[in-house]
């Protein structure tokens, strides 16, 4: 598997996502600047975490117009996978790559810890790794997190099953005390319609590694990569 | 010729900063506030002559880059 990873000025997980990519995939990761505009052959995109242009008018809004996210999208219209965690799905959202806009955290706190997320689509590529309603642990540290679409958006992307991680309990069981930010339905991550763009407030690439404490991350790489194999 | 331009939550959008804020002035005794909403203002200096043409590119700015209409509404005024 080819892939690259992102990296805008207040990017800080870039690095983080291309360790644990090179783990997976055995090859070294391609770092994209933001102003590049030629991209090599890739099979996967990683949109990584951070505070991109410092969050400035709202969380991913200057990050979106970069040059390079044009590329991004005409790649993902070519069906190259594209993955947002954290600011990097605050990315998609404001690109128009995903639906819905990830707002201020309801309880107005940046938090930072691990939580369960339970698998809702493991049918797409990003989740093969995982089990149907399997519960995962990840960390997730956001300011802004809570999810936020329109009742019809949320009705078409819990029908079409396009809602694949939600915040739960380690039962698997969501509630409002689960929910870290105030997301509405719980959402954690959401997939387009074509199933190759997905993002996500968790951090995989943070358990992706025995000695990170937890390895529930590693599953969505290796994933992908088998997905990309086949 | 100057844009002004207010960007604010929708009618229905959680506001929870404004809430905050509703809050921390009941705690100082302004218990008449029913809600507070908070928003962006943003002033823009165009070099643009013609008050309609102003306009229609300060929308087109508001739709690409400073309001996210799916959570947020604008207003412009050309002074």
């Amino acid at each position: 598997m080819r892939a690259g990873v992102i990296v805008f000025p207040g990017s800080n997980c870039d690095r983080d996502v291309a360790v644990a990519l090179e783990q997976t995939t055995g090859r070294p990761t391609t770092m994209i600047w933001h102003r590049d505009t030629a991209l090599p052959p890739l099979d996967l995109i990683v949109v990584p975490g951070g505070f991109a242009f410092g969050d400035y008018l709202r969380a991913g809004a200057i990050a979106a117009q970069s040059p390079v996210m044009r590329e991004v999208k005409a790649r993902a219209a070519a069906g190259a996978y594209v993955l947002g965690i954290c600011n990097g799905f605050q990315v998609l959202t404001e690109a128009g790559l995903l639906e819905g806009v990830l707002m201020r955290n309801t309880g107005l706190r940046f938090v930072c810890r691990d939580v369960y997320l339970r698998v809702d689509n493991a049918a797409t590529a990003f989740t093969r790794g995982y089990g149907q309603g399997q519960v995962v642990r990840m960390p997730i540290a956001h300011n802004e997190g809570n999810f936020y679409a329109d009742a019809a958006t949320l009705d078409r992307l819990a029908a079409e099953g396009r809602i694949v991680f939600s915040y739960c309990d380690a039962e698997g069981h969501s509630d409002v005390a689960t929910n870290p930010n105030g997301a509405q339905r719980h959402i954690a991550g959401i997939v387009n319609r074509g199933g190759n763009v997905l993002g996500l407030m968790p951090h995989p690439e943070r358990l992706a590694d025995p000695l990170l404490g937890g390895t529930d991350g590693r599953a969505m790489f290796e994933g992908l990569l088998a997905a990309v194999a086949a | 010729m100057k844009a002004k331009v207010h960007i604010m939550l929708k009618a229905g959008v959680l506001d929870p900063q404004g809430r905050a804020v509703q809050h921390s002035l009941a705690a100082l005794g302004f218990a008449d506030v029913d809600e507070v909403r908070q928003g962006k203002y943003i002033e823009l200096d165009l070099n643009e002559d013609d008050q309609a043409a102003a306009r229609a590119r300060v929308e087109a700015m508001c739709r690409q880059l400073l309001a996210n209409t799916v959570i947020e509404t604008y207003s412009i005024e050309i002074v």
